[in-house]
């Protein structure tokens, strides 16, 4: 809502001196969020209101130009130069004089042009800096001005304008009205409310025959007729300019009435052409298949919901939102038929949504406007519309009028304090709950409060809280810390999300979140099958992106759009990880929608909550370029997929738990090249490097990897039992076995260590070995061995058992081979 | 006494002459003065002061002398033996020092060579700074409330005050999940963890709930559709507004230095009432010290708490929520949110691990 200070100081004795700063801190205070304070443009020199003595159109050019002799308050009248056609004599306008400096460092100086001296310039809204409009001059209309006094002050060029964010429950303060009421009880100022006029006594047969068959929806229904309109009437240039300053385009005379008074009064309005219409007017819902073109000359469908002004042609708008363009007032409208309406505000938001129009009418009805003041609103109208278009009204207004009783609410006048925290005497809740209209009739601490017509949206005590709270000062509540019951600290499952985070980061991954929203293609590129339970995809309604409409299923394409961002940012080296929720599995059911009055049965609430489906927590890596950067000390070593498996018991070991690895195949991965990974018998995600077909599709380095794992799949850890550390020494042996190629170091490993016994404490594969010196296809294991017993030092009997036994269950159950 | 296996003539121990003694003292001394580095002298060491050393074996013999002539000899035995101990010492220290001076100065290595053969890893800083402000929390007493990020309507909007023609719902730029009825949308605050915490706890109850959520914001400078939240309930007997302002005062303090603190503005929630935003003193701004517009925070709605089986007569809470990605755009003067979340390596990796 834009706020021009000047049209604010007709309403509100601002105090003497007040300044732009004070005015602003005012506003917040009252929680009227100030977006922006626009001030004027700045202008220097010489700017003045003249009027159009003579005009003389000169020829021969390449477009028509007028040379006219403009009463700039001087002896003389000043030559000028003028290419707009949009005036006539006995105009006045605004003139920039020679030493002007007009916006945009636009200097003006006697000169030359088309063969005459123009001595100034006659400017356009757009040229002053205060509006678009440049279709032609300004033309301030033929009085009310004296030609050489200033301009600034007519064209506002003094004037602030506040930008203010208007929260969806303050419907009233999308007026001046209301902003006014609100700032005068800041500043503890009188203000004059401009809906206290009383309209005239008007008589005679009703406007239009009107009914309403919805009262639910439109508790109040008025209108008033006029006749006599000069349609070519401007409007005034003051009405124009704070249209202007409050962002709004001015169309015609009656249009500019309508808006004008919606800022003022906050009661938005529709003028209908009289001549137009045919039939009773009758306010309804919708019937199946109507439909209606809007002012902006769209075609709707209408659906049951759309409450409808209808004539004996059918609808003619849409109410509360937008007219329609069949009874639009034109060039050529003389009669006019006027309506202001209550609408009930959540009739009013589910149309805006279903059609997508939001208006400046719709917004005010969404959030609730002041049934109060419907014929006011008509008489205002139609009080300008007599003076400047010579409009007079004809007949008695229409008023449908059927609300209820406002409703009361009963507070404890200590309430307020109990909530705010600050002591307020139950005098102070009075006076501040009658400063924002409200009737208050207390007895003692019971207070029973009527709200003010304008404020719908106080339903209940903590609104009124607010206000007092508000009205108070937010300043007055004191810092106090609560003490909270002990907590329990972190959950294990969070401190796992922590530690998995930092080990990850601490091997040298860089953590990047990436927005979670896929598409197939991406999973076409990773290569999943058809029947792939990733391709079961949760899609969004109202996607960003139609090429991400769904919400991933694997932290992959995240992670591979971000490798291939920073690869394509100059990046060679790159390693990433993201943890997060992932969505596989589709939808389980829906969601039902219980009331709010109460807590929703055990069953809706168990059936709400089921609807919702598991999000598991996956942890993923990628990685291509160099591992280890080459350096001094030697080369590199480039990343392979040994490293993405690594990444994976990294992970593991974060999360306390034994991960094993066996050989797997899954898409994206490369067949021979992929590590299933699990916990016990659960396969909990993969790892290895990426398949050449992705990395192709893809545009990735070769030889990519990645790792995929679900940390919900992971079982708590164990409390971890204390090792008995001997202080016997160990005896170190080393084991090398030969073994056919295609069996699993993990097979041989488990081998080893089960048939070493307990006296083996740590075990280590130092080489693997293929060449000549061992037979093809089989390949060599070195291992070494630390044993050590608990209780005594072992000899070298004792030593060379365990080995002999580790090799023999090594040769039972891979065919393994001492080499010698 | 001499060794077992040392035949000697107890008569004849020339080995305690005094010329005996001083020629081994001088041969000491040449040995050692010819020894030119560690190993020379340590070669030569046995020789002089070694078992079999002549200053040693005379010692042994010291026995075999009548008592009288005893400690004549002994004196003048040890006074031999000192004498090659610490000319064999003084050597020993000028070689050492020569060493030092030599040697150690060859083996001089230049110490800032780099060694970043480890790739360097990094969290995000969104992630780290979530983490710590949780950590406030959990040094309060509260704990940390977890929930899903594809969440029931109901929970996102109904429960908190926002029924389905409520204007603050178009407001609230939702992504809805197909189909039509579904019933789900992308959480568009973590407020429907607070909905969840109330239907499963009772009172009191102290959470605080970060998490990722959604709003159909195309991403710019200062905006992104996907975004992270922290936001906190405290449900009890008593609680007050002047409750809320001490403990995001100490937020502010925990995160933003001893002279951070809050100012409040009136503004509109659904879910609480009276609602207002916060702003935070941030002496540290790169712009200078200022206030820097933060969060929301209000008393619990008392149709909130019905709807979630509380009974606002006994109970009242009060809620509060900020974004991370604010707090960490002005915190660390990040101008532009793209690097916040394009995952470029080089703008995490300047946050390294963290605490």
């Amino acid at each position: 809502m834009k706020v021009p200070v000047s049209w604010l100081s007709e309403m509100v004795d601002l105090p003497a001196g007040i300044t732009v700063e004070e005015l602003e801190a005012a506003f917040v205070r009252l929680g009227l969020e100030v977006d922006d304070v626009v001030r004027p443009p700045v202008t220097t020199g010489p700017l003045v209101v003249g009027r159009v003595l003579e005009i003389e159109e000169l020829t021969g050019f390449k477009k028509p130009i007028r040379y006219c002799q403009v009463d700039v308050g001087e002896e003389s009248p000043r030559g000028i130069v003028c290419g707009a056609r949009n005036f006539a004599v006995g105009d006045l306008v605004v003139a920039a004089l020679p030493g002007a400096v007009l916006p945009g460092d636009f200097a003006i100086a006697a000169r030359t042009t088309y063969d005459h001296v123009s001595d100034g310039m006659i400017c356009s809204v757009r040229e002053l800096g205060i509006g678009e409009d440049h279709a032609g001059i300004l033309v301030l209309g033929q009085d009310g001005y004296t030609p050489g006094t200033p301009a600034a002050g007519q064209l506002g060029l003094d004037d602030v304008v506040f930008d203010l964010e208007v929260t969806p429950d303050r419907g009233y303060a999308m007026s001046l009205r209301g902003i006014a009421r609100d700032l005068a009880a800041a500043l503890a100022v009188d203000w004059r409310d401009p809906a206290a006029l009383t309209p005239p006594a008007w008589s005679g047969e009703p406007a239009w025959q009107v009914s309403v068959a919805d009262p639910q929806r439109c508790d109040r229904f008025s209108m008033v007729a006029l006749e006599g309109l000069d349609p070519a009437a401007p409007s005034p240039w003051e009405l124009r300019r704070r249209l202007t300053q409050c962002g709004v385009r001015s169309i015609s005379l009656a249009v500019d009435v309508t808006n004008y008074v919606m800022l003022e009064l906050g009661q938005p309005m529709h003028a209908f052409d009289r001549d137009r219409l045919s039939g009773p007017i009758e306010v309804r819902l919708a019937r199946a298949g109507e439909r209606l073109t809007t002012l902006d000359g769209v075609d709707r469908a209408l659906t049951d919901d759309d409450l409808l002004i209808a004539d004996g042609s059918g609808p003619i708008g849409l109410a509360g939102v937008m007219g329609g363009a069949s009874t639009e007032i034109g060039d050529t409208t003389t009669s006019v038929l006027l309506e202001a309406a209550h609408w009930a505000p959540t009739g009013i938001s589910r149309g805006v949504r279903r059609h997508k129009l939001p208006s400046e009418a719709a917004k005010r009805f969404e959030r609730g406007t002041d049934p109060e003041v419907t014929v006011v609103a008509l008489a205002r109208a139609a009080a300008l519309l007599a003076e400047h278009g010579g409009a007079r009204v004809v007949g008695a207004p229409v008023d449908l009028d059927v609300r209820g009783p406002r409703p009361v609410i009963a507070l404890d006048a200590g309430l307020p304090g109990r909530v705010a925290g600050v002591d307020y005497p139950a005098s102070q809740v009075v006076d501040v709950l009658r400063a924002i209209g409200a009737a208050v009739d207390a007895d003692g601490e019971r207070l029973q409060v009527t709200p003010p017509s304008w404020r719908g949206d106080l339903t209940d005590p903590a609104d009124l809280v607010e206000e007092v709270v508000r009205s108070v000062g937010l300043d007055e509540i004191p810092s106090v810390l609560p003490s909270a019951p002990a907590g329990r600290g972190l959950t294990d499952r969070q401190r796992r999300r922590r530690s998995v985070g930092r080990a990850l980061a601490d091997a040298g991954y860089v953590e990047a979140p990436a927005y979670p929203f896929i598409g197939t293609t991406v999973l076409d590129d990773l290569g999943l099958p058809a029947d792939d339970a990733r391709r079961t995809l949760i899609t969004l309604r109202n996607p960003l992106s139609e090429e991400a409409p769904a919400l991933r299923t694997t932290l992959l394409p995240g992670l591979l759009a971000s490798l291939a961002r920073n690869l394509s940012r100059g990046q060679r080296d790159v390693a990433l990880f993201e943890h997060g929720a992932v969505f596989p599995g589709g939808l389980t059911g829906t969601a039902p929608v219980p009331g709010v009055d109460r807590r929703p049965d055990d069953e809706t609430l168990a059936a709400l909550l089921g609807a919702v489906p598991v999000q598991p927590w996956h942890v993923g890596v990628v990685l291509t370029g160099q591992r280890e950067p080459r350096g001094w000390w030697g080369p590199g070593r480039p990343a392979d997929w040994a490293d993405a498996v690594q990444a994976a018991r990294v992970v593991a070991e974060a999360a306390g738990v034994e991960l094993t690895v066996r050989a797997g195949e899954l898409a994206p991965w490369h067949p021979g090249r992929c590590a299933e990974l699990l916990v016990g018998d659960r396969v909990v995600g993969h790892a290895g490097e990426l398949h050449p077909r992705v990395i192709a599709a893809l545009e990735l380095p070769a030889r990519t990897c990645a790792m995929e794992l679900d940390l919900d799949a992971l079982p708590a850890a164990p409390v971890q039992a204390g090792p008995h550390v001997s202080t016997f020494p160990p005896v170190l042996v080393d084991l090398a076995l030969v073994v056919p190629a295609d069996v699993p170091a993990a097979a041989v490993d488990a081998a080893v260590r089960e048939g070493a016994g307990e006296l083996l404490e740590s075990l280590r594969l130092f080489d693997v070995y293929t060449g000549s010196s061992v037979p093809a296809g089989s390949k060599s294991l070195a291992y070494a061995l630390t044993l050590r017993a608990p209780d005594r030092t072992l000899t070298g009997e004792d030593a060379n058992a365990a080995r002999d036994a580790a090799a023999a269950l090594a040769a039972d159950r891979t065919g393994a081979v001492v080499r010698g | 006494m001499s060794g077992a296996n040392d035949p000697y003539d107890p008569k004849q121990v020339a080995a305690l002459s005094a010329e005996a003694l001083d020629a081994a003292v001088q041969a000491a001394a040449e040995a050692f003065a010819g020894a030119g580095d560690l190993e020379a002298l340590a070669a030569v060491r046995p020789a002089h002061l070694g078992d079999r050393a002549p200053v040693l074996l005379a010692r042994r013999e010291l026995g075999a002398l009548p008592p009288a002539a005893r400690s004549d000899a002994g004196k003048r035995v040890n006074a031999a033996r000192v004498a090659v101990t610490e000319a064999y010492a003084e050597r020993l220290a000028v070689l050492e020092a020569e060493r030092d001076e030599r040697v150690l100065a060859e083996e001089r290595v230049d110490v800032t060579l780099p060694w970043d053969r480890a790739p360097r890893g990094a969290r995000h800083p969104l992630t780290t700074l979530t983490d710590r402000i949780a950590d406030v929390f959990v040094g309060m007493g509260y704990e940390v409330a977890d929930g899903p990020e594809l969440e029931a309507e109901w929970l996102n909007f109904d429960a908190l005050n926002t029924g389905p023609d409520h204007p603050a719902r178009s407001l609230a730029d939702t992504f809805f999940v197909a189909p039509e009825d579904s019933g789900l949308v992308l959480r568009t605050h973590t407020s429907p963890v607070q909905a969840r915490t109330m239907l499963e706890r009772t009172p009191p109850i102290y959470v605080v709930a970060p998490g990722r959520v959604y709003r159909t914001d195309e991403l710019d400078a200062t905006h992104t559709p996907v975004f992270h939240q922290v936001e906190g309930l405290a449900v009890d007997k008593g609680l007050t507004m002047a409750h809320l302002r001490g403990t995001l005062d100490h937020l502010a303090r925990s995160l933003f230095g001893a002279d951070a603190q809050t100012r409040w503005r009136p503004h509109f929630f659904p879910f609480t009432e009276p609602s207002a935003e916060f702003d935070v003193w941030f002496p540290e701004h790169r712009d200078g010290p200022q206030w820097v517009e933060w969060g929301g925070c209000g008393m619990v709605n008392p149709r909130v708490l019905r709807a979630c089986g509380i009974d606002p007569e006994v109970y009242t809470g009060f809620a509060f929520g900020m974004g991370i990605e604010r707090a960490l755009q002005f915190r660390s003067g990040v101008g532009d949110m793209h690097d916040i979340v394009e995952g470029d390596v080089r703008f995490t990796t300047a946050f390294g691990v963290e605490q």
